[in-house]
Order: C-alpha cells, then structure tokens, then sequence
C-alpha cells in the first residue's frame, strides 16, 4: 500500500536539506502569539535580504489548528514574494492535517509555481510530510463528488439501462410462466405455508382500511350525487349511481391503489433487501428456483385476497350510500337495496371483478420485480420500494383505461 | 513502562434478555498501545465492544475514556468522547449511497471548516494511506471486502482519533490481505501513536500485532486471561487458552472419524 508512492515530498527532502539558508535578516516579521489551547501553533516570518522569506512554525499544527493556519498564512503569503522557505525545527505536533496545510499553501498562493522549501523537519514527521505528494496536485485538486458524464454518455447508459430494464421483465414474466406450469404439474412445489401467510397480510390485515376508505368513498358519492339527483327528483338513482361506480370502477381501483402502497411496496422492500444481502443467490445455489419461492406464494395471495377486497369495498361502499340516502334522502333502506340488486347485473359483478384480478397480478408482479432489481446498498431497498409503488399504480390506471375501451365495443 | 490508561472498564455486566453476555468484567488500556479483545464466537467481545463506544449501556458497570464515564455523563460529555474515538465496524459500515470518498469526507466536513477543495485532497492522503487513493468515486459496493475494510478504516482515522476500535478488521479477507491490513495498523499505531483496541479471533494477528490482550470466555462470560499474547501463548497453564492459541478443537470426541471403507461415521 502506497508504496509507490513516487515524487513525494519525502524524496525531495534529502535535496532540500542539503540547501543553506544563508542571511536570515530580521529585519521584517510577523509573528502570532500562542493560544490558550492546548493544542496552540505559532508562527513568525522572516524577510531575507536577498528577497523570499522563512516561515518559522511553532507547535502543533494539526486537526485543531489546521483550518486557521492555512487561513492566516494564506492571507500573509499572498501579500509576499516566493521563495519561501518553511522551517519546521520547532513543530511539536505534526500530523497529516499539518501536512496538508502545507500542501495546500503551496498551491493555493497566487503566484503560480511558486519556489516553495520545506526545512528541517522534524526525523518523527517525515514520514507524515511523505503522505502528502506535492506534485499531484493537478490529479488532486479536482472535487470529488458524483462522477460527471458528458450528455451524450449519459443518454446511452440510460437507454441501455433501459433496454437492460425491459430484458429483465421479459426474462421476469417468463421465469414466472415457468414457475406457474411448475406449480400446475408439481402442486406440492408451491410453498403453501408462504402463500397462507402472504393472504394474512395481503388481505386479512388490509381489510379495516380498505373496509373504511370504500364506505367514506360510498357516503361521499351518495351525497354529491345526491345534490344534483335531488333537483330532479331522482333520488332512488343514487342507490344505481352508488352501486354502479363501486362495482366497476371504484371498488377495484381503490383497493387495487390501497393494496399497492401497502403490499407492493412491501414485497419490493423485502425481496429486495434478500437481494442485496445474497439470500436469494442462497436460496438459488441451494437448489431452490426463486421465482417459485418468492414470487409465487405473493402472486397466488395477491390474485385471490385483492379480488376478495374488492368485494368487500363494493359491499361497504353501497353500505355508505345506504347511510347517505337513509339519514338524508328519506328513501327506505328496501327501496334502496331493491334499486341497487336492479342495478346491478351478474356481468357487471364479474367484469369489475376480473379487473382486480389483473390489477393483483401487476402489483404483486411489478413489487417482486422490482424488488429483484435492486443491487446496491439500503437505499436500493427504498428505490425498489418506491418503484413499486410508483409503477404499479400507473399500471392499474393505465389498464384501468385500457379496460373502459374495451368496454365501450363490448357493451 | 507504565502509561495512564485511556480506556478503563470497570465491573461491566450486559445481559440480552435474561441471557448474561458479560459477567462483572473489568480492565483498562494504556495509551498507545494495541489492545486486543479475543475469544471464540459468542463470548461477547462485540458485546464489549458496543458497550465501550456507547452504542449499548451496559446493565451495571462504567466505562471510562480518558476520564470520561461513558455510561453516564452529559450529553456534550459524551460526544466529545465520540470525538476521540473512531470506529471500524466488522462489516465496514460505508454508507452506501455516497461515494468512498464522501464516506470519508462525511466527518471532516461536519467537524471542520477547511475549504472543500482542501478536504478533497485530505480525503485523497487519507485513502492513499489505505492504498485506495485511485477509488475516490467508486461506490462501496463496488469494491471488494478487503477494499470496504480499508475504505472503512480511512473513515475511522477521518479525524485523527486518539482511540481506535476495529471489530474484526481482518476477518474473511484473504491471507495477503489480511497481513496487509496487520502491517497497516501497526504502521498507523506506530506514526500517529493512536491506541488501538482491535476484537480478533485471527491468531495470526493476535500474534503479530498485539500488546496485550484479554480473552474472553463463553462459559464464564468473564476474563479468563490477561497478558502479553506471546507470553499467554508460552506459559499459559489454562486449557482454554492453551486450545485457543494451538487451535484444536473443543469437541474432540465429536470429530469425525472416517471409517475403513471411506463411509464418514460421526
């Protein structure tokens, strides 16, 4: 390690301690008194008559002093004319903080190649002075930071990345096809006890929330409509309105939305972090195929709980139409049920139904996928989590609309 | 010769759960030296560790850095003795959204107002002390274990601590690599004089680098010896010592044997 560390300062001392400072006249210096620290520097500056000046150092110059240091001295050079000498004879504490002050003073003076001697230093600081090679500094003194790319390179490594994004989802739906037939020829294969588990926390623990946002959703429904059916007196056809805009749309794109920030993001995250701490490429070499571990289980409970909740939202939401048209609308309960089971067709049940079913297997699908996206550190986990969520959502409004399409030719 | 200690440690119990880890422990470190905590897995020397840089309080017991008690003083105490100390966590701990360098820039920015180009090329001596000044940009994850290791290492020295802890700082790296990161800290121990206290279970490292060491044991959950690792090596008339250093096992009648026929019987 570093041991190549060619051109330091260290190499160039023998040949700097061999030059004489001859005539050290004092007639022009600044000094700085020491501080009350314990960790104090000093220093005093002499002009020699044959033009340059010797920088006497006192004390420690270090991790407490260093930032000052270089200031002030900085400041003082600048007003000077090179060469100038850096005597060290009387440093007591040097470490690569001080190192670096002198370094950086070499540097940051305005006169350009500036001569610039370091003398006498101390046997103990010499290896220290070596850490700092002050000939890098064309290579050093650029800013580190996040690697810049031109324009164009940036473009192409993201069209890359993006056809690499679309080969990873192809190769994602086809080892899920795999897995799936997998499954129907070896049922035994899926992890039951996974799949049980998943429905828990997919449906079970989703239902209070899911329950509650449909039945406000029911309550505000009746009520706008309500508002405007009522200069009619149409008041009965809130119980159709309700009814109709849960079934088909409503009740499974707010379950399908609730459901995805919930549990998308959920198997994004977890899936992602067994990415990046080598679980699954454990799981793979022990002879499991990951797909059907992981995904499977996710995908089976997300495609018969979300439909499950979707049924669910519809009921609670008719419920809140219900409480809007009794408490407000003076209709009767009967009448109220009586319109919606009118309403309501066996095709219309089906139709938003099978709409939840796909919108589970996007978000179960694109939670899992991003998930075994994810390389990197813990903020790959937050990414995937993210990603998830975002995606899947446009994907449930985007076939959202794809499905009214198809609805307009059908019926 | 006699140094005042840095660290003192004195009567630390710590149990999780119920399940006692460490048991009435107590020790100090001298300035300057390196100070190794050994043992096999599980008799609690991360335990120590997370108690000697105040991740976890201990159940009873104080420690002390440089007079400093730890385990109970003000808040701006406290981090004032965090200052001192700088950490290499076992599994390198870089923060993994930002770049090796910023890793290592991280403190040298909160806790000093040199200009940013300056801290640039301190992160640069800082690195090329560990031999990784060319991975200023890359990302931790993508480096190697023993690069993270370095990497993690520069980022403990960022400021120049008096006391530096490494929790397995050689551990799953490669022989050479291993050997490097040893010669390495002890040119660092050397050059700037910092204490060291390294928790290792690597003998080699134990013998090479260290001063003295305690070794702790799982069934006793205390100290069952102190002293100069060589020394304990030669003389130590404990039979769990004597097998730590020797390496055998502790099971023996549970070894496998190989039958006649080449069939393994346990």
């Amino acid at each position: 390690m570093g041991r190549q560390r060619n051109k330091s300062l260290f190499t160039r001392l023998s040949k700097l301690n061999l030059q004489k400072i001859e005539t050290l006249n004092l007639g022009y210096q600044i000094s700085i008194p020491m501080q009350k620290f314990s960790s104090a520097y000093s220093y005093t500056i002499t002009r020699h008559d044959a033009g340059g000046q010797t920088v006497y150092l006192n004390g420690h110059l270090s991790i407490e002093t260093a930032s000052e240091c270089l200031k002030r001295l900085l400041n003082e050079l600048n007003k000077m004319a090179p060469p100038f000498y850096f005597d060290l004879t009387a440093i007591s504490v040097l470490d690569d903080y001080g190192a670096l002050v002198l370094f950086e003073l070499k540097h940051h003076l305005k006169i350009p190649d500036a001569e610039f001697h370091i003398i006498n230093p101390p046997e103990t600081y010499k290896k220290t002075l070596s850490l700092v090679n002050f000939d890098f500094n064309e290579r050093c003194s650029v800013t580190f930071g996040h690697r810049k790319n031109k324009i164009i390179t940036e473009i192409g490594a993201g069209t890359l990345e993006a056809f690499a994004g679309i080969r990873f989802m192809i190769a994602f739906i086809g080892s899920v096809a795999l897995a799936i037939k997998e499954v129907l020829r070896r049922p035994k294969s899926l992890r039951g006890q996974d799949t049980i588990i998943y429905m828990k926390t997919t449906g079970v623990n989703a239902l209070p929330v899911v329950a509650l946002i449909s039945f406000l959703l029911g309550l505000i429904i009746a009520f706008m409509s309500s508002l405007q059916l009522e200069q009619f007196g149409a008041n009965i056809y809130v119980a159709s309105l309700v009814s109709m805009a849960m079934v088909s749309e409503l009740g499974p794109i707010m379950t399908a939305i609730v459901v995805a920030g919930r549990t998308g993001s959920a198997y994004a995250a977890e899936i992602a972090t067994m990415r990046i701490s080598e679980e699954i490429d454990a799981l793979f070499s022990m002879g499991f195929n990951p797909t059907l571990f992981l995904v499977l289980p996710r995908l089976i409970a997300a495609f018969i709980t979300i439909p499950l909740l979707t049924v669910f939202a519809n009921f609670f939401g008719i419920v809140g139409g219900l409480l809007i048209a009794i408490a407000m609308l003076d209709l009767t309960a009967s009448a109220y049920i009586t319109q919606t089971i009118e309403t309501l067709t066996i095709f219309e049940l089906c139709w938003g139904l099978m709409k939840s079913c796909v919108f589970a297997v996007l978000i179960s699908g694109v939670g899992c996928l991003k998930g075994f996206q994810a390389k990197g550190g813990a903020s790959a986990v937050g990414q995937a989590a993210t990603a998830a969520v975002v995606n899947s959502i446009f994907l449930i409004i985007l076939f959202d609309s794809f499905f009214a399409v198809i609805r307009s030719y059908i019926g | 010769m006699p140094k005042s200690p840095v660290i003192q440690v004195k009567n630390l119990t710590k149990s999780y759960n119920d399940d006692r880890i460490l048991d009435n422990i107590s020790f100090s470190v001298a300035r300057g030296e390196i100070f190794m905590i050994v043992g096999g897995s599980g008799s609690g020397k991360s335990t120590l560790m997370r108690q000697m840089i105040g991740l976890e309080a201990p159940d009873r017991g104080h420690v002390y850095i440089e007079d400093t008690d730890i385990t109970n003083c003000a808040d701006r105490d406290f981090r004032n003795a965090l200052n001192k100390i700088g950490v290499l966590f076992q599994s390198s701990a870089l923060i993994g959204s930002m770049t090796i360098g910023e890793n290592v820039a991280l403190p040298i920015m909160e806790f000093t107002d040199l200009p940013k180009t300056t801290i640039a090329n301190l992160v640069r001596m800082k690195l090329s002390l560990v031999g990784l000044e060319c991975y200023v940009d890359h990302l931790p994850s993508e480096l190697s274990g023993g690069m993270r290791k370095r990497a993690g290492l520069a980022r403990a020295m960022a400021m120049n601590p008096r006391i530096l802890f490494l929790d397995e700082p050689s551990a799953g790296l490669d022989p050479i690599t291993a050997a490097d990161i040893d010669e390495l800290i002890m040119s660092i121990n050397r050059s700037l004089g910092s204490t060291m206290v390294i928790v290792t279970h690597e003998l080699e490292s134990i013998l090479n680098l260290g001063h003295r060491l305690i070794m702790l044991e799982k069934s006793s959950k205390q100290i069952v010896a102190e002293g100069a690792p060589a020394e304990l090596k030669s003389k130590s008339a404990d039979p769990m010592v004597r097998k730590f250093f020797s390496r055998r096992a502790n099971r023996e009648h549970e070894q496998i044997s190989e039958g006649s026929d080449g069939t393994v019987i346990f």
